[in-house]
């Protein structure tokens, strides 16, 4: 039953993505009522998801694979709708609907809604480290976003191909501050996720600790690239993206390890 | 009751006759002091200069065009043609779109509002505007303020110089406090290092071959020259870089600016080329972090601006049609009400001025 709001999300988010690309054929960009509220109702049903499976369960509800992905996609718009306004991001809603649409087509068409094992305790140490954990790949997920956007806004001014739509896209250094800033809120959330996971007094798999220290080292490594000015603002748009992805990766990874095992 | 206008702009008279014509709010003012119309007002600037007015009787565009005429000197000859008259409901139409930017040069520009709505609070405090031209200038007004929220009818830049800044402020952010190094002293660069200047680009250098011409150019802007030797060492940390030499080959080469610009990590540099032939080569704009624009880029942009511009014509004309229609439509409904309360002067007068029936 819950799923439905979970449908109902992601069918305002695809929304939000043909309204946007139907701009973008008709060469017309006019901001951006639509998109926020889309957006906002999207968020408001996956909060309404979230709040009803966390009563079923008892818990928070990260507890599989399709959990996990509205959570994060839930995440990423907490994240959006958080700083969209406040640093004026033209067009990043833009750029976020499809990402979050994505994430939840995947959830709603792979058989990952599993069973829940009723003798699950709920260990409140684990549930932080898991939901500040996922708050954490939101804000990877709109650094990611804003590197996208630089490196479309960088393209277009070396190749002096301004598109009518992205004329709209915010300076070059408007958008280095706010990816530079996500990268920032984003490591230090997950700072605390994986100082929290070894608080949980649970034997953690091996190789899930190495995963989420990986993670953790390269966004590390381009935090110092950037302030040690060994990378240009193009580089780091660049590795925002490829870490984003490379974390998604190994979150779909150690989600699906661990529920294959419990399922053994 | 004839409403009117009677006029000419930037395509019935060139600029000495226009000029001609400029600047006599008081000629305007005496049609109404002199009876010959009830309501009157002048809009005069750098392109046109028309008369609005209301008058019980029918008058000729001779008689307006006297008192237009009237400090122009008797020995200057003037062209009947270069003026044009609109009357009732084409004379509304007219001025929305003379508001809205549709009628102007550079279609789109906004000054014109700004422009119209000082020609009609000039008038209202001479007390030659009346309640005719009140209600035709505040409806121009809300159809201009729809032309410009619903259609792209103002966007993008349309000249070199502000397709530059736009440029600068893609790439920069806040343009305050950028350094600006002029390389050649000639019009067009001057013209764009003013557009920069006026965002906030104050620390101006200017290099030229002739150093009188850049200390001249520089003292302008608040800025120094540059010896025109050593300019080049300026790019280690100027933001941009305005070029309109006279020089036969490009002099900036990839070669010299890569060891310049080599230790700028978060420091782009936007490269403006004016000059033609170019002054720098072309794969300079392969550098990372260097933007390089020649004048065939921008006024490919500026052209571009201008190709949606005039694309939005067609949607701003359809706004100003409909306003127009509802605008009878509405007096319409006044007169008819007016007429049967039987309680207002000055509906019929509306009415006729517009030649509206209540039918």
């Amino acid at each position: 039953m819950d799923r439905w709001f979970v449908i109902l999300a992601t069918l305002c988010y695809f929304a939000a993505l043909l309204r946007t690309i139907w701009l973008i054929r008709a060469d017309t960009y006019r901001q951006l009522g639509f998109n926020a509220v889309a957006m906002a109702s999207g968020f408001a049903f996956q909060t309404a998801f979230l709040t009803m499976r966390g009563h079923a369960i008892g818990r928070c509800p990260i507890t599989n694979l399709f959990e996990v992905l509205v959570f994060l996609a839930w995440s990423i718009a907490l994240i959006y709708l958080a700083i969209g306004p406040t640093y004026r991001l033209s067009l990043m809603g833009a750029f976020t609907a499809p990402l979050v649409f994505a994430v939840q087509s995947v959830a709603l068409m792979l058989p990952i809604d599993s069973a829940h094992p009723p003798q699950l305790t709920v260990n409140r140490w684990l549930e932080f480290h898991a939901s500040i954990s996922m708050i954490a790949y939101g804000a990877f997920a709109l650094a990611c976003v804003a590197g996208a956007m630089y490196l479309v806004q960088e393209r277009q001014l070396k190749t002096h191909q301004l598109h009518k739509v992205f004329s709209n896209l915010p300076p070059l250094p408007n958008l280095f501050s706010a990816m530079t800033r996500l990268l920032w809120l984003g490591f230090g959330l997950y700072t605390a996720g994986l100082a929290s996971g070894f608080l949980t007094g649970e034997p953690l798999p091996h190789l899930k600790i190495v995963l989420a220290v990986a993670i953790w080292v390269i966004y590390g490594v381009i935090l110092v690239a950037r302030y040690a000015r060994a990378a240009t603002p193009k580089r780091v748009a660049a590795f925002s993206i490829f870490a984003f992805t490379a974390a998604v990766t190994l979150l779909w990874s150690i989600e699906f390890t661990a529920q294959r095992s419990l399922h053994r | 009751m004839n409403l009117f206008c009677v006029g000419l702009n930037h395509r019935t008279a060139n600029v000495e006759t226009r000029e001609l014509f400029a600047g006599h709010a008081e000629s305007a003012h005496e049609l109404k002091e002199r009876g010959v119309c009830s309501e009157v007002l002048l809009l005069a600037t750098c392109n046109r200069v028309e008369i609005y007015g209301a008058a019980s009787d029918e008058i000729a565009t001779d008689s307006i065009v006297r008192s237009l005429r009237g400090n122009v000197a008797a020995d200057e000859a003037i062209d009947g043609d270069i003026f044009y008259r609109h009357d009732g409901l084409a004379c509304t139409e007219h001025l929305f779109r003379v508001a809205a930017g549709l009628d102007s040069m550079v279609v789109g520009e906004t000054e014109i509002l700004g422009q119209t709505k000082q020609a009609y609070e000039r008038a209202r405090q001479m007390g030659s505007a009346g309640p005719i031209l009140h209600r035709v200038f505040q409806r121009a007004f809300r159809v201009a303020k729809q032309v410009r929220s619903r259609t792209d009818i103002t966007r993008g830049s349309v000249s070199v110089g502000s397709v530059a800044v736009d440029l600068a402020e893609k790439i920069f952010g806040d343009l305050r406090g950028r350094k600006v190094l002029l390389v050649g002293a000639g019009d067009m660069s001057e013209k764009t290092a003013r557009a920069l200047h006026s965002r906030g680009c104050t620390e101006l250098r200017v290099t030229n071959r002739s150093a009188d011409r850049a200390t001249e150019l520089a003292a302008q802007f608040g800025g120094r020259a540059v010896s025109f030797e050593q300019w080049t060492t300026e790019c280690r940390d100027i933001d941009i870089l305005i070029s309109s030499t006279s020089a036969d080959d490009p002099f900036l080469t990839q070669e010299i600016l890569s060891p310049l610009v080599a230790h700028r990590i978060n420091q782009p540099l936007f490269i403006i080329d004016i000059a033609v032939p170019r002054d720098v080569a072309p794969d300079v704009n392969e550098l990372d972090g260097v933007y390089l624009y020649d004048i065939d880029s921008l006024q490919a942009i500026a052209e571009q601006s201008l190709a949606l511009r005039r694309q939005a014509v067609a949607q701003g004309e359809a706004i100003v049609a409909e306003h127009v229609a509802a605008f009878r439509d509405e007096l319409a409904r006044f007169i008819s009400r007016g007429f049967s309360e039987g309680n207002c002067r000055e509906k019929p007068a509306i009415a006729a001025s517009l030649r509206v029936s209540e039918s």
